[in-house]
């Protein structure tokens, strides 16, 4: 069962955690000289912050398969989307200090022979337009995808594949170069956001700074939900979803709520990575990577939302370590993790804290037993 | 269809389901009118469950007629959570309870209300609920058990339990797959009176196998075989039925 308050224990000491993140790191690295053994050096920064843009796509896998038993092998496609939405804004703000000096296109229209902006690139120049689009834009397709699938009971292990086949049908889309949105190279060579260049110290503080934020709001979001009386329905759907529609629910619309904000957050996750790596590609809708995020709340611990988010920092941690150390070795880890957490801790990290529990509460029960009988 | 063309509420004209080749319900005709309870029965086999399944719209008949609340609504054409909210709330023979929540959220969402997505994210538990739950709790005897895990509780209770789901949805017509199983002699006996309490102000249909158990009730009897009615009448009636002696010792 989970707690009913919006923030319980575990969530205090995570919102924590998250505001003296965003006290200590950019404070280690703008504040501290480059040679004081505590100075957090100014790449580690935006590569910190994609960790807590992970997180937030993880808070939106775990919402929806956590709390409503979709499984969804294709969030990295709503991640992407919303990455592709920023980084069509940062495009049009590199202006004419292009390759080709082109005011109006980005070089690789220019490249294209494209004579005018495609319409769909019309208005992303606008930053409020170019936000809104970071969440309608998944939103929009999550609600089509869902209404269509929901409403003709596809689930489990089906929906799984077609939420896979979504992802792959974009990834071979962005492929393209007809789509005009920089095909195989992607996006990339930004210069900067709202006038401040995006290499600078404070730029990436703030970037950092704001992933914390939208990390935290979004947690508390999806505590509200869960605590709702619409997340109750959420889990019972989860585990009797036949015996849920008896009741009077239609569990397709439950779906489609849950999943068309699941995505808007991993949009907005999205919006946030593609400034601190700088680069959005087609790569992203690739199937591994949803699938790596399946395994960021495996890991944690499925449906303890804070055990997505851990699990996302802590597997990207090693990744970055152990693609450094024994390149080689990273998908084989990776894949053992899989099998060991899914043997072994069914429940993941936060599984594991909780069974400490647990022991704690029996062995003083235990005691209080035997006490008298002395 | 707005005005009641018929008194009974619940009406089957001549259902037929055909599952590759196999007729779970071979032209079936039943009426149930208002605040009557009906006791069926059948052996393993006579389409008990199906009958129940294209009431409760999970499967949709071959051919015939579902109508209810006076022909008002045709069953064929909605689904389950829609025929859910006009008023007939079944349960299951196995208790389906939702395991992961504790009773009193298990008694909470089974209670009628607005059941959309967007009304239950701004819907709290407010007093006259907490009421209302502590009333059904208390008649099917379950408020010591009230925090606890659903899934953690006897077989017995989790049948009260959806026996109080049931009364918390206040339907207007109750499907009652075999309640008494797995329950003591007394709990049997105390389910019969619950039942005939309920059968006072709504309708109820029992599919039951336990014959002490029917005998208790006291009602109207259908006696359903290979997917149609065999007889219909008093308990004493059917069982002296040579059809039904037939059908139930196998000769």
């Amino acid at each position: 069962m989970t707690s009913t308050r919006l923030i319980d224990f575990k969530g205090y000491v995570f919102l924590a955690v998250l505001v003296a993140a965003v006290v200590i790191v950019p404070g280690l690295n703008l504040l501290l000289p480059a040679d004081n053994p505590f100075h957090i050096p100014s790449y580690l920064v935006p590569l910190l912050g994609k960790y807590l843009t992970y997180a937030l796509l993880a808070l939106a896998v775990d919402l929806v398969w956590g709390y409503c038993g979709i499984l969804s092998l294709g969030h990295g496609a709503f991640f992407a989307l919303g990455g592709y939405a920023i980084g069509m804004h940062l495009m049009r703000e590199i202006g004419p200090r292009g390759v080709y000096a082109n005011p109006e296109l980005p070089d690789f229209m220019v490249f294209l022979n494209l004579k005018e902006l495609p319409v769909w690139w019309w208005g992303f120049d606008f930053f409020p337009y170019a936000a809104l689009m970071v969440l309608l834009v998944p939103g929009a397709l999550a609600f089509v995808f869902g209404w269509f699938a929901f409403r003709s009971r596809v689930t489990g292990v089906y929906l799984s594949i077609i939420t896979q086949a979504l992802t792959f049908a974009l990834l071979l889309a962005f492929f393209r170069n007809d789509m005009i949105m920089g095909g195989n190279n992607g996006l990339t060579d930004f210069k900067d956001i709202f006038g401040i260049p995006l290499q600078t110290q404070g730029m990436r503080a703030s970037l950092f700074a704001l992933s914390a934020l939208a990390l935290g709001l979004g947690y508390l979001l999806c505590r509200y939900i869960v605590t709702s009386n619409f997340g109750k329905v959420l889990v019972a759907v989860r585990d009797q979803e036949s015996r849920t529609r008896f009741l009077g629910y239609k569990v397709e619309n439950y779906k489609l709520v849950v999943w068309v904000i699941s995505a808007m957050m991993a949009g907005v996750a999205g919006a946030l990575y593609v400034p601190q790596v700088g680069i959005i590609n087609p790569g992203e809708f690739s199937p591994a990577n949803s699938i790596e995020a399946v395994i960021w709340v495996a890991v944690g611990g499925r449906g303890t939302l804070v055990g997505a988010a851990l699990g996302a920092v802590l597997v990207n941690f090693a990744k970055t370590w152990l693609t450094g150390a024994f390149p080689e070795l990273w998908l084989f880890a990776l894949g053992g993790l899989f099998v060991v957490v899914t043997l072994f801790l069914p429940k993941g990290i936060m599984g594991l804290i909780g069974s400490m529990d647990s022991v704690k509460a029996w062995t003083t029960r235990r005691r209080a037993v035997a006490k008298p009988a002395e | 269809m707005d005005q009641k063309i018929s008194p009974e509420l619940l009406y089957l004209n001549d259902v037929s389901v055909v599952f590759d080749g196999f007729r779970a319900l071979n032209s079936l005709s039943l009426t149930i009118g208002e605040k009557e309870m009906r006791a069926i029965i059948g052996p393993n086999g006579a389409g008990k469950t199906t009958m129940m399944d294209v009431i409760t719209g999970k499967t949709r008949p071959t051919v015939g007629t579902a109508l209810f609340d006076g022909g008002v609504h045709d069953l064929t054409r909605l689904d389950e959570a829609t025929i859910a909210g006009l008023g007939i709330g079944r349960k299951f023979q196995t208790p389906t309870v939702i395991e992961n929540h504790d009773v009193e959220t298990n008694v909470e969402l089974a209670l009628k209300a607005d059941k959309g997505p967007f009304a239950k994210l701004f819907s709290r538990r407010t007093p006259q609920v907490q009421e209302r739950i502590d009333e059904i709790l208390e008649r099917v005897r379950l408020k010591n058990a009230r925090h606890r895990r659903a899934g953690d509780l006897s077989h017995g209770q989790k049948q009260w339990l959806e026996i109080g789901m049931l009364l918390a949805q206040e339907p207007k017509l109750l499907l009652v797959d075999e309640p008494a199983a797995g329950m003591t002699d007394a709990e049997t006996a105390d389910t019969a009176v619950l039942l005939r309490e309920i059968a006072e102000t709504r309708s109820v249909v029992v599919v039951e196998h336990d014959m002490i158990f029917v005998r208790d009730l006291d009602v109207k009897v259908t006696v359903l075989h290979e997917g149609s009615v065999l007889a219909e009448g008093s308990l004493d009636h059917v069982s002296s039925n040579e059809r039904v002696i037939e059908v139930y010792l196998g000769r």
